[in-house]
């Protein structure tokens, strides 16, 4: 034992060193096989981002582009606007509106989705498991299919001479059609049928996992279905309703195929707002700028879900 | 009180008055708006609230129009190569960050890769207007290039996800077997660990074939002329009058992403059993 220890550190450092060259050369191998993947996505997805807040701080070319020169005036047209008579400097009230207008269709659209995607999760999760699975793959086959046609189709039940209105009109329930394409109603009814999917699939991932037992003993100690609604089962599946309703809100923020099919050319939402900097405005910083306005706000909702998704996951474990 | 027990519904602790109502109002909701659009590309009258009848016209009609010959190629050309090269780069991917303790930067690698799903898309498709803007402007090329690498970076997380979930249900085991039984680490990767990896690499690659055909907004920002896809030509079409010859465009669309996506079901349903 006394002599053996010179040797046996030895073969130690020398194996721990050699399990450290190898580590090493596993970590290099990952990040060589990770590279392909990095590099188009920094290539056609975040390296243009960087380049787009370049463009937010220069000045608008005449018809459309940019000049290189540096400006802030793409950042100062986000928010206010200068009169062109007398030079008046007041808040930018167009773009104000439709910010406000993206920011509560996009509210009211969460709400909606959570309204009927929560009953219908709970439907799905309370099912035989034979019987899961069929439903959740009857919520997910919209999920995937076009956005575009599923916007195109509820356009086609909503319109003046569309499916809705024939029928109420054949019941005589009402004598002209109403009107609803082109409203923000109807933006808020498309991006609720659209985005629906995206707030029952969380709803259902924590209600899956909910333990009846505790809804049990809320029934043994004479609560009511409501109480038990409210006081057991919504704050346990809270971190699902969070989730979808992240999942919701981000998108519809961003929308842009929707607003523009079924608000018309009047109903503008902020995607449609970049979009016409880059078209008819002309004006590619302020349209960069707004892109940027769009990311951080998004940015500051996925900061919220992941923070509450930590919290929530340690208190599981806990 | 016995009697009042009996006629009502037994005691169920996990129901909740109304809500089988309200699931139900919602697959109808889900599925109505589809199902009409679909019955109506059949219908033989240009109308799209009055029924006139079974018929073919409007796929006639679309199979007849050289605008939606041409779009449907460009959506296949852009879709196959878009899912190849993500499913491929995403394989890589996920072999390199599963199976492993975590390392210096993987955290950050992950977050990469699921970045285009955090970022709206009408900004990530100013900013590419933008950047191949820069790019055209300077080589003078105007291809599809563009296009198929900006579908390939959108793809990609949905290419890695099902990927990566099949690795992590897969040890190491098997691998150390082959190497004990000495095969090269390629051999092992080639005989072992690709052909358990096959379905979900399928299931990856359907997901991201199905993204990129339906893609609308960053087709839209990122095409140069001539170079509509389906989508991008229907949202072109809507601004006009619309025809059925469109529910007809619609329908044959949604047929391929549900057949695909059921595909994709049956093949991560079977990864899970294995």
């Amino acid at each position: 034992m006394s002599d053996a220890p010179a040797t046996g550190t030895q073969s130690i450092t020398s194996g721990a060193q050699a399990g450290v060259a190898a580590r090493r050369n596993d970590v290099r191998n990952r990040w060589l096989l990770a590279s392909p993947a990095l590099t188009i996505i920094v290539f056609a997805a975040l390296g243009p981002l960087l380049i787009m807040l370049v463009y937010s701080f220069l000045q608008k070319g005449l018809y459309g582009g940019v000049i290189w020169k540096f400006s802030t005036q793409g950042w100062f047209d986000v928010f206010f606007h200068k009169d062109i008579f007398d030079d008046t400097v007041g808040f930018a009230d167009a773009h104000l509106s439709i910010f406000w207008r993206s920011i509560r269709l996009s509210f009211a659209t969460t709400i909606l989705t959570l309204l009927i995607g929560f009953p219908t999760a709970y439907f799905i999760a309370t099912k035989s498991e034979k019987w899961r699975p069929v439903f959740l793959f009857l919520v997910t086959i919209p999920f995937w299919t076009n956005l575009l046609i599923r916007t195109f189709a509820i356009m086609e039940l909503i319109k003046n001479e569309g499916v809705v209105n024939s029928v109420l009109q054949w019941a005589g329930l009402i004598t002209s059609p109403i009107q609803i394409m082109f409203t923000d109603f109807a933006i808020m009814l498309g991006m609720a049928y659209v985005y629906l999917p995206l707030m029952v699939l969380p709803l259902y991932a924590s209600m899956e996992r909910l333990d009846f037992r505790l809804v049990e003993a809320g029934y043994d100690l004479y609560a009511t279905r409501w109480q038990v609604l409210r006081k057991i089962i919504i704050p346990l599946v809270k971190p699902g309703m969070i989730a979808g309703s992240i999942l919701v809100f981000v998108p519809s923020l961003g929308a842009y195929v929707t607003p523009r099919i079924l608000g018309g050319g009047k109903n503008l939402m902020l995607g449609n707002l970049i979009e016409l900097q880059f078209g008819q405005g002309r004006n590619w910083p302020l349209g960069a700028a707004l892109s940027i306005t769009l990311l951080v706000i998004v940015m500051v909702a996925l900061l919220f879900y992941v923070r509450n998704a930590s919290r929530s996951g340690v208190k599981s474990h806990g | 009180m016995a009697d009042d027990v009996a006629g009502k519904r037994p005691f169920s602790i996990k129901r909740q008055p109304g809500f089988g109502f309200i699931a139900a109002c919602c697959f109808v909701m889900l599925y109505a708006p589809i199902l009409i659009l679909v019955a109506y590309s059949f219908n033989a009258g240009s109308s799209i609230a009055i029924w006139e009848g079974f018929s073919w016209r409007w796929y006639e009609a679309a199979w007849q129009n050289r605008q939606v010959i041409d779009a449907s190629v460009t959506s296949l050309k852009i879709a196959v190569s878009a899912a190849a090269i993500a499913s491929c780069v995403a394989t890589m991917a996920a072999l390199a960050t599963t199976r492993t303790e975590p390392y210096r930067g993987m955290t950050a690698i992950y977050a990469a890769i699921n970045q285009p799903l955090m970022v709206p898309e009408i900004v990530t498709a100013v900013a590419l207007l933008i950047f191949f803007a820069i790019i055209k402007v300077n080589t003078g090329y105007q291809g599809l290039a563009y296009l198929i690498a900006a579908h390939s970076a959108f793809c990609i997380p949905f290419a890695y996800l099902p990927i990566r979930a099949r690795l992590e249900n897969m040890d190491l085991s098997l691998e150390r077997a082959a190497a004990d039984l000495y095969a090269s680490p390629w051999q092992a990767f080639r005989y072992v660990t690709l052909p358990l990896m096959l379905p979900g690499i399928m299931a990856g690659a359907m997901l991201a074939f199905v993204i990129s055909l339906d893609d609308v907004v960053i087709t839209e920002f990122v095409k140069s002329g001539g170079q509509d896809t389906l989508p991008t030509y229907m949202l072109g079409q809507l601004r006009r009058i619309i025809s059925p010859e469109i529910n007809a465009i619609s329908t044959v669309l949604l047929a391929i992403s549900v057949a695909v996506v059921s595909v994709f079901f049956v093949l991560s349903r079977k990864g899970g059993k294995a």
